[in-house]
């Protein structure tokens, strides 16, 4: 039997509250697969499933309010019969409890020994052990109900674990962005408006390949060590129109060509406004990126979201002063790039390094 | 299509992506992204919306041109049939 548990949706969401199932007792589900819709503080987040399997039983009803890593079902694996017994008989002398209420009362953590059993002999049955987490959930005081006192909450608890846990250091790079802008309109120029690229992709691409030589910005930092990721899912900043904002990721923005990382783009920033995003893409960018050039700033010195270990900022593409590489003077169009990172895991020198290798990439448009 | 249905289309594709904006507080003579926060993804889904109900293809090289309201109208009345 397989345990389908609530996975962690962010660093900054401990629980979430289950919307609505997908499934049904009986269906086959394939990994990959969206089966609940699970309200988190930023949004209502498509949960999808890791592994194949068969709907053996759903264990959580909609409308609970449930922390990650609570077993909202179980699963039979391919090849497996249902009815096999799932867990041993507890041994005489025990509570008697159902094992799927066992599980779940763990779950939430629920004192089985507290509790007065409604099924057979005084057995302790699924519905008593919701009774009483619902019981405690009135005893708690209600959660604000406004979305964005929520988002804000959530934006609170990361960025301040972040300004408490990493020592940012920051480093920022003016690049002249001539070549690019030239490419991009070229480019541009020969396309239907559906199929338009916009720098925001370009830059996403950029990271990534530069990434590849820097792998020490890019991964997770836990339990006291760093844990690199080989693929770049980055993390893209999208601000949401009511307030706060969202950095779902682009899986695999390497591997993948400058259209459908722009299609990609175009997706998720629908999606995440739209209030659609796949657990998948909130639970594990590698890196964020953030893009404050629109609203006209130069620079952005952003703020880590833990537990990643560095995040790119740019700024807006304007004219600016630019001595060439001979020593004349021109103007040109500037951006500047930035990263905060992660001293625990990173130096200055590398992120030097990295900054280095991002603007060569920004450099040569027709290599992305 | 004359210039109040027109208008109408325009705002309504502003709308869909801005919800947040009053039409009626819309300045058509001074520039739009200064009234409305819209990055470059907001811009081009405008565009796009507009392609879509108006049949209008918008080079990237005419961006320039369409900095007020009033500019989008004149360019789009121009061009839709």
């Amino acid at each position: 039997m397989l345990e389908f548990k609530l996975p962690s949706i962010g660093s900054d969401m401990d629980e979430g509250k289950l919307l609505e199932w997908k499934i049904k007792p009986g269906d086959r589900v394939k990994k990959g697969q969206v089966v609940a819709i699970v309200d988190t503080s930023k949004a209502a987040v498509d949960v999808e499933i890791w592994f194949d399997g068969t709907v053996h039983e759903l264990l959580i009803e909609p409308g609970a309010t449930i922390p990650v890593g609570t077993v909202l079902a179980t699963l039979l694996a391919p090849g497996e019969k249902a009815g096999a017994p799932a867990v041993a008989a507890p041994p005489a002398g025990r509570r008697k409890i159902s094992p799927a209420a066992r599980k779940h009362a763990e779950a939430l953590g629920v004192d089985v020994d507290t509790l007065a059993g409604s099924g057979p002999g005084g057995a302790v049955m699924l519905a008593d052990v919701d009774a009483a987490a619902a019981q405690r959930s009135l005893a708690k005081p209600a959660a604000p109900s406004d979305r964005q006192a929520e988002m804000r909450k959530a934006i609170a608890a990361a960025m301040s674990r972040s300004k408490r846990e990493i020592p940012h250091y920051y480093l920022a790079e003016a690049i002249a962005m001539e070549r690019a802008q030239a490419w991009l309109s070229e480019a541009n120029a020969g396309r239907p408006i559906t199929g338009r690229l916009l720098m925001a992709a370009f830059q996403l691409k950029a990271v990534a390949l530069a990434l590849q030589k820097y792998p020490e910005m890019n991964g997770f930092f836990r339990d006291g060590a760093f844990q690199p990721v080989a693929a770049a899912h980055i993390g893209v900043a999208i601000s949401m129109r009511q307030g706060g904002l969202i950095a779902p990721a682009i899986h695999d923005v390497g591997e993948k060509s400058l259209d459908e990382v722009m299609r990609d783009l175009a997706d998720l920033v629908k999606r995440a406004r739209a209030g659609s995003l796949k657990s998948s893409e909130m639970s594990d960018p590698t890196i964020t990126v953030t893009n404050l050039g629109d609203q006209g700033v130069e620079a952005v010195y952003g703020v880590i979201y833990p537990p990643q270990v560095a995040l790119v900022g740019f700024g807006r593409i304007a004219p600016r002063p630019w001595v060439d590489a001979a020593g004349g003077l021109s103007v040109a169009p500037v951006l500047t790039a930035s990263l905060a990172a992660d001293h625990r895991v990173s130096d200055g020198h590398r992120g030097a390094l990295f900054l280095a290798e991002l603007r060569d990439w920004l450099q040569q448009p027709e290599k992305l | 299509m004359n210039q109040d249905e027109l208008k109408k289309v325009v705002l309504a594709t502003l709308l869909a992506i801005a919800p947040e904006v009053e039409a009626d507080e819309l300045r058509a003579d001074k520039p739009l992204r200064n009234q409305v926060d819209l990055d470059s993804m907001d811009w081009l889904n405008f565009l796009l919306g507009l392609h879509e109900k108006l049949a209008v293809d918008i080079p990237e090289a005419d961006y320039a041109k369409l900095v007020t309201l009033n500019d989008v109208l004149a360019y789009l009345g121009a061009r839709v049939r």
